[in-house]
């Protein structure tokens, strides 16, 4: 494409934004509310993914070993609990290490009584390699000989997971739906200003403009209300989080639970409704445009 | 030049508008096409410029069949063919100027032929000082030199011309029969389809007369041949 041509879409299009009034406000708003949605979800799917994740990470579950065991098979466990399918890591923890670590915690003088008989066990701390295989690796293990106890917080384990595989389901199927909308929407504008003009269209096909010269104006017209259209939603973000992460995740901040932080993941977010604002544009006015060249 | 070979056309509805039209039309003629309403003068040169495309025969200009062209290639037909109308099919919120250069912006000419060019042509139709105003702000016979000037801007081989003085007086419509023999004097072909018996029996050209979708009689220098 010439130099010339380019920039005659350009201003063919974005002259298009202003010729078309109310119609270019309704489609800038409906990209703005739908991106304003959008952006919301994310930033809670995002956060929810990462706090699932977070949590994810630090499941493990804790073999207690009969107490009654020789030392040679304690330490043929770690093998044993190695082979099993789907571990990943296993540490071995003595009990004499883990009374150290109870005196240095709680002070060392009313523990001296332990010393000669240590009421704890030896125990593994085994991770999975995927922290979904947890209860089932639990199981296996409990199964073993010289294993007194599995524990790893079943009910709170179980119920995170479904927590957050269903948030993440939702949430997609939640802004799937409303970009579609958003671009159903967009295009009905386009289409509704196309026909608004089909009689220029006409006279550029009579005097010979092939199909892609007149669908750049619309194209970047779409693309021009979609990026429009984000500018609300990725103030609002910016704001929000801003807000959010100041004030709130301060209060919150509890251990684990904790926002992810405003940079870069503001910035990263608005670029994300950027793009989908751009998408949802250039896709409504393709669609609507691509059904009229035919006529 | 242009040929036509058993061509037929109907149309979605059933109608059929041409049946069986063969011609032959050399560069640089003046034909009129005349006939009643509805005897296929509009689809006849539709075939020409591609506006609707031949049920069976062939359609050749400078003996490229256009059945060839994909339908990607029509926009290629077009540029080599200037189209004019009874109702002029101007771009009302563009000015006169822009309007014309409207045509070749589309065909991606350079801006600096664009300007040129165009009121070159605005000079040719003798609308040059209008060049900044709307067509709401100009008269039928005004509008309709605009619509020729863009016409011809791009240099077409051939002017098809559908009724074009349809809309205007007797007078405007003798200022716009001008226009077209001078553009014609150029070398250009201009099929011209109407229903004036004094514009046809004046200015005495090529006479080809549909009925029902057939060429009943084609004869040099003949009359219009029915009653006004
Ligand atoms: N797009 C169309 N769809 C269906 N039928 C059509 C279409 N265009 C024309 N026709 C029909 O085809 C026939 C020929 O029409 P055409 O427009 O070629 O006639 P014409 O000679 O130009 O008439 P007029 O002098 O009134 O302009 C008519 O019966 C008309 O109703
Ligand atoms: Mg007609």
């Amino acid at each position: 494409m010439k130099l010339n041509t380019a920039k005659r879409h350009l201003r063919e299009g974005s002259k298009n934004i202003f010729r078309n009034g109310w119609m270019t406000i309704a489609s800038i708003g409906a990209v703005t509310v739908t991106l304003i949605l959008v952006g919301v979800f994310l930033a809670l799917v995002f956060n929810l993914n990462n706090f699932a994740s977070n949590v994810e990470s630090d499941v493990e579950m804790s073999v207690y070993l009969d107490p009654t065991l020789e030392k040679d098979q304690v330490e043929a466990f770690q093998a044993k609990l190695e082979s099993i399918d789907k571990v990943g890591t296993v540490t071995y923890s003595s009990k004499e290490e883990q009374l150290n670590q109870l005196m240095k915690d709680m002070g060392q003088t009313e523990w001296d009584l332990f010393e000669q008989d240590n009421p704890l066990s030896d125990t593994y701390v085994v991770k999975t390699s995927k922290p979904q295989d947890i209860s089932s690796v639990a199981d296996e293990v409990s199964k073993l000989d010289g294993v007194d106890k599995v524990d790893y917080g079943e009910s709170t384990v179980d119920s995170l997971f479904t927590v957050s595989k269903y948030s993440r389901i939702i949430g997609a199927v939640l802004i799937i739906g409303l970009v579609f909308t958003a671009i159903f929407l967009i295009s009905n504008t386009i289409k509704i200003t196309i026909i608004a003009r089909s009689r220029e269209i006409g006279i550029m096909k009579l005097v010979g403009a092939t199909n892609s010269f007149i669908r750049w104006p619309f194209f970047i017209e779409g693309l021009m209300l979609g990026v429009l259209g984000a500018i609300i939603p990725i103030a609002i973000v910016l704001g929000g989080y801003y807000y959010l992460s100041n004030n709130v995740s301060q209060n919150i901040d509890i251990g684990f639970v904790q926002i992810l932080p405003y940079a870069p993941f503001a910035f990263q977010l608005s670029g994300l409704l950027l793009a989908i604002g751009a998408v949802i544009g250039v896709w409504g006015s393709v669609m609507s445009v691509r059904k009229f060249l035919k006529v | 030049m242009i040929d036509m070979k058993d061509v037929h056309k109907d149309y979605a509805n059933g109608v059929s508008a041409l049946n069986g039209v063969n011609v032959h039309i050399d560069n640089g003629e003046f034909v009129y096409l005349v006939g009643p309403s509805g005897a296929g003068k509009s689809t006849f040169v539709k075939m020409i410029f591609r506006g609707e495309k031949p049920n069976t025969g062939t359609v050749k200009i400078d003996n490229i069949d256009l059945s060839t062209y994909k339908e990607r290639q029509i926009p290629q037909i077009r540029r080599k063919i200037g189209v004019v109308y009874q109702d002029f099919k101007l771009l009302p919120k563009l000015t006169v100027y822009e309007n014309v250069a409207f045509a070749l912006e589309v065909i991606e000419e350079s801006p600096k032929l664009i300007r040129d060019r165009v009121m070159e042509v605005l000079d040719l139709v003798g609308i040059k000082h209008k060049a900044r105003s709307l067509p709401d702000e100009l008269s039928g016979g005004e509008q309709q030199r605009v619509a020729i000037a863009r016409a011809i801007a791009n240099k077409p081989k051939i002017v098809i011309a559908d009724e074009p003085t349809g809309n205007l007086d007797p007078d405007t419509s003798w200022g716009i029969m001008k226009i077209l023999e001078d553009i014609n004097q150029t070398g250009t072909t201009i099929i011209m389809a109407t229903h004036s018996q004094e514009i046809v029996n004046t200015i005495k050209k090529r006479v080809i007369a549909l009925e029902n979708g057939r060429i009943v009689r084609d004869e040099a220098g003949g009359d219009y041949g029915y009653e006004a």
